[in-house]
């Protein structure tokens, strides 16, 4: 089993990601050019991170130009045949602009970038990584100025029914209400997956939580979960 | 078209310079050749008026591998084969006309600083000094500049660790906005900012050039005032996203060997880089200005030559070599743009089509070559006899302490800065260890190294007023001691000059006596100056800022287990006060900002007092004997202790020293004091280790998260906390 990472330009939570797996978590790791368009090394075993950053600048939406790069077809092609993929931050906006994932982030309600550690806990078991982390509250960090998750309520009953809500912003005690909510985030939503249960993403940051030295390791169940079989 | 001398005066060269310039050219400049040494000649780029005194600095070291002003930042060594790279620069003038992107380009110059050497940078801090913060255009300038730091920060990828920021109403009109930038770079690796090599190609490579910025570094060589908005083309605009991708392809070319040497574009733009480069080469340039990418069509040659259009750099690459370099930049969709080649005769020869329009000795018009040099005189101000009037037993003792402890804690220079901070990404990079365990420095680790390095800014300028030399002491001491706190070894400083104009001799007094103490206490402390920048003209009609002599200084710590927090750990710890306790409440918060005395002298300092208390300090921390360690800063001893406590959220219980006024033991700002935490069983050896060092038994840590003050109750630290953390948020709503 390995991780590819996908770099774009702008992309600045690459190098974290790495760091985060391979030193870490002591995984195998592919650095992924994102004007190459070859993912035949990979197989349904293993997965693609999009890391977070402002891939092209941001400028136009974010996420909305990394979507075109030649290796998001790739992406989209692996994630249809079952390969896992997570996208972090930047890396969910562009899945969610790339159509993998249904919904949108928005500017965050109070209009400010923010970064902070926040807490998250799993929604359901049903899916790989909510099965791995169980519902305790995780001590995450977020750095976004567009992370407030939309979906119209129709694509909200639909995650709701199908499970495929993954996690909610919590407090430290697991309790969800608006206080716990970093950035407007409808329902406290800050990740999700697809139907396939194949397709990760969330707003949080594991990779600033895996390191004894950093003093926070409540990351590491997170990307752990990506290690096994789906 | 030969230039006039009211055009030269008009670009800001005085007479004298002006017949200079004749001197060397051999005749009379041409407008653009004026413009150039203008640019070049100002105190931004020369430090003509500040260099006298800057050399009096210690700028030697067996830790430093480039000296002070040798190349674009200082390279100090932290073992294992690593260097660190960083530099201190000011965005003053930029950042008062144009909040955001002022500050978002001084963010980006001074880490294009750090690459252009082939460091990466890994860290961000800052040094912000506002007018009052209930004045609507001060509460415009913070959001301002906070958004433009974390704009260009946060896209670019480097979390901001640390800085300071203080509201003092000297800063009303000329806000002080000074960017810290620290990198890493494997020792051998570095690139210098040379050319040299007949017919070795000269290319510009990242954004291409506009009329933005034009004259910038004039701009920022005059006082500010109302009609400074005027001069809003001289604010340059930033693209974090093509400073990211420069910084990438940079890094990803210097291992090929390709290069001779390269240079950022910040002030003076091409002018400046062809010239700096060249003069350090010891050859010539012969450039295409026609070459050159360019925003708008129709730019003259000297609006291309002196342009500070941000995100760009100039490399001069081996002959034959040419491709690879290319290749990188192509890869990373940038400009890479070949526009002149080296020349074995030391002139600079600028092209436009064909045409020379302007051929200066490159030595001619940089620091250290033809740049002029000037001594200015200085004489003692005025207003240090009312400083020296000020008598402790005037003030009255306050009745209800902790009434005033409860407001001191809420002044915007001592309440939480949460507001501003979490608008910056503070921990991509994954180095940062702040987050979840606060320290007095910054503590950050180097990837691929067990070295964590340790880094703040610091200057009270308060103190500096009311004493410069002793003022500027106690700002490198007090980083010095921020660092020791933390576990660190401090190793040198990078420093950031903001003062009035000087030309104003009582502005130079503060100048020349800063840079005295500032000498004194840096070798004292074997931390040498590597470099930084002078600003000088802080100032408006209501007159010069307070003397602003920031210290950037970076430590060094063997690993991580040798990092020391400032919080309490467990309830029953002993908390100790190392160092003396005076009745002082000299140039405080509290005296300043409660009591209302704007005149009063510098806090108790004695450089040999606070050398004991680092060293011992040190000892102990390495010897394990302490638990938490926070020096006394602003708001005194109360606001140190809340501080440690709030950090686990747990509370203490003191006595107070019936010997002293209560206001000094609890609010005064006497240097040279650091609170600790000792596990109790270990409280012997500790005092036997402190080996005559004055210190004060002040109580112990509780579970029951309350303050208690000589047995009575001052409430839950959650409700402290509360108050200490919405303090600034609630001024700037």
């Amino acid at each position: 089993m390995k991780f590819g990472i996908i770099v774009f330009p702008g992309s600045n939570c690459d190098r974290d990601m790495m760091h985060a797996l391979r030193d870490d978590l002591k995984q195998e790791v592919v650095m992924l050019w994102h004007k190459d368009r070859d993912l035949s090394m990979f197989t349904k075993d293993d997965c693609i991170v999009l890391p977070g950053g402002f891939s092209y600048g941001d400028y136009l939406r974010c996420g909305a130009l990394a979507r075109f790069s030649p290796m998001m077809e790739q992406v989209i092609e692996f994630a249809n045949n079952g390969g896992k993929v997570l996208g972090v931050c930047n890396g969910f906006q562009i899945l969610c602009e790339a159509g993998l994932l249904p919904g949108v982030l928005l500017q965050n309600d109070h209009q400010k970038f923010t970064c902070k550690n926040v807490y998250i806990k799993g929604e359901s078991t049903e899916n790989l990584i909510g099965g791995h982390v169980g519902n305790k509250a995780l001590r995450i960090p977020v750095a976004h100025g567009e992370g407030r998750y939309h979906a119209d309520a129709e694509t909200l009953k639909k995650l709701q029914d199908n499970k495929q809500i993954v996690f909610r912003y919590c407090d430290e005690h697991g309790e969800v209400h608006i206080n716990s909510n970093p950035n407007g985030a409808i329902n406290n939503i800050a990740g999700i997956c697809n139907e396939g249960r194949n397709v990760f993403g969330m707003m949080p940051h594991p990779e600033r939580a895996t390191s004894d030295v950093l003093n926070n390791i409540d990351g590491r169940a997170i990307l752990e979960a990506l290690t096994h079989m789906n | 078209m030969i230039a006039t001398l009211e055009q030269a005066t008009k670009l800001g060269l005085r007479e004298e310079e002006f017949e200079k310039i004749k001197e060397i050219l051999g005749r009379t400049p041409n407008f653009t050749e004026t413009a150039m040494y203008s640019v070049m000649w100002s105190e931004h780029c020369s430090y003509k008026n500040s260099i006298t005194w800057l050399k009096t600095l210690p700028r030697d070291g067996d830790k430093l591998l480039v000296k002070a002003g040798e190349e674009n930042a200082g390279l100090v060594d932290i073992g294992d084969g690593w260097g660190c790279v960083f530099k201190i620069e000011s965005h003053n003038h930029p950042s008062a006309i144009e909040p955001f992107q002022g500050a978002a380009t001084g963010v980006g110059g001074i880490h294009r600083d750090i690459f252009t050497m082939g460091a990466r940078p890994i860290a961000s801090l800052n040094s912000l000094r506002f007018g009052k913060v209930d004045n609507p255009k001060t509460k415009w300038l913070i959001k301002g500049v906070v958004k433009g730091i974390g704009h260009y920060g946060n896209c670019f990828g480097v979390p901001t660790v640390a800085g300071e920021v203080y509201y003092e109403s000297c800063y009303q009109t000329n806000p002080l906005v000074n960017a810290m930038s620290v990198g890493v770079v494997r020792v051998g690796e570095t690139v210098s900012a040379t050319s040299y090599g007949e017919g070795n190609p000269v290319f510009i490579v990242g954004a291409s050039t506009g009329k933005d910025g034009i004259g910038g570094a004039s701009f920022a060589s005059a006082d500010i005032s109302e009609n400074s908005a005027e001069q809003l083309p001289s604010v340059q605009v930033g693209d974090p996203f093509e400073e990211k991708k420069l910084l990438e392809a940079c890094l990803e070319m210097i291992p090929t060997g390709a290069l001779i040497g390269m240079q950022d574009m910040g002030a003076a733009g091409i002018t400046c880089s062809t010239s700096e480069m060249s003069a350090k080469g010891e050859h010539g340039m012969i450039i295409h200005l026609d070459k050159v990418p360019t925003r708008q069509a129709n730019m003259k040659p000297w609006e291309m030559l002196l342009s500070e259009s941000q995100e760009r750099m100039l490399i001069v690459v081996k002959k034959g070599r040419e491709s690879e370099v290319q290749t990188i930049f192509d890869k990373w969709d940038i400009h890479c743009v070949q526009i002149g080649e080296v020349t074995k005769d030391l002139n600079l020869k600028y092209y436009m089509n064909g045409e020379l329009i302007a051929d200066v000795p490159a030595e001619s018009l940089v620091l250290g070559g033809g740049a002029p040099i000037y001594e200015r005189q200085f004489t003692t101000p005025a207003y240090l006899a009312e400083i020296n009037k000020f008598d402790i037993n005037n003030v009255a003792q306050p009745a209800d302490l902790k009434e005033i402890a409860y407001q001191l804690i809420q002044l915007p220079n001592i309440a939480s800065k949460r507001w501003i901070y979490e608008q910056y990404d503070s921990m991509v990079g994954t180095g940062n260890t702040q987050t979840n365990e606060p320290s007095d420095a910054a503590i950050v680790r180097v990837h691929g190294t067990e070295k964590v390095l340790a880094m703040t800014t610091d200057c009270n300028s308060r103190y500096v007023y009311a004493n410069p030399r002793k003022g500027a002491m106690i700002a490198v001491s007090e980083a010095a001691r921020n660092i020791v706190c933390s576990g660190g070894l401090p190793v040198a400083i990078t420093n950031c000059l903001n003062f009035g104009n000087p030309y104003n001799p009582e502005v130079y007094y503060q100048f020349v006596e800063a840079i005295q103490g500032m000498g004194e206490a840096c070798r004292k402390f074997d931390t040498p100056v590597t470099g930084g920048n002078v600003s000088f003209y802080n100032q408006s009609e209501d007159g010069p800022v307070y003397p602003t002599p920031t210290i950037g200084m970076v430590g060094v710590l063997e690993n991580i287990n040798q990092k020391m927090s400032l919080g309490f750990k467990h309830p029953g710890d002993t908390i100790y006060m190392l160092g003396t306790n005076y009745n002082d409440i000299n140039c405080s918060e509290y005296l300043h900002h409660i009591i209302g005395e704007s005149h009063s002298p510098a806090p108790h300092f004695e450089l040999e007092e606070e050398y004991v208390l680092q060293q011992t300090v040190a000892n102990l921390i390495s010897m394990k004997l302490v638990k938490s360690a926070h020096d006394i800063s602003e708001g005194g001893l109360f606001a140190c202790m809340l501080e440690s406590a709030m950090a686990n959220g747990l509370g203490f219980n003191m006595t107070t020293d019936a010997n002293l006024r209560k206001d000094a033991m609890l609010f005064g700002e006497a240097q040279s004091r650091v609170v600790v935490s000792v596990n109790t069983d270990l409280c012997a050896l500790f005092e036997a280790e402190l080996k005559g060092l004055p210190f004060t038994k002040l109580g112990i840590v509780n579970a029951h998260k309350e303050i208690c003050v000589d047995g009575q109750s001052w409430g839950y630290i959650s409700d402290w906390k509360e108050a200490y953390d919405t303090a600034l948020e609630k001024l700037l709503a």
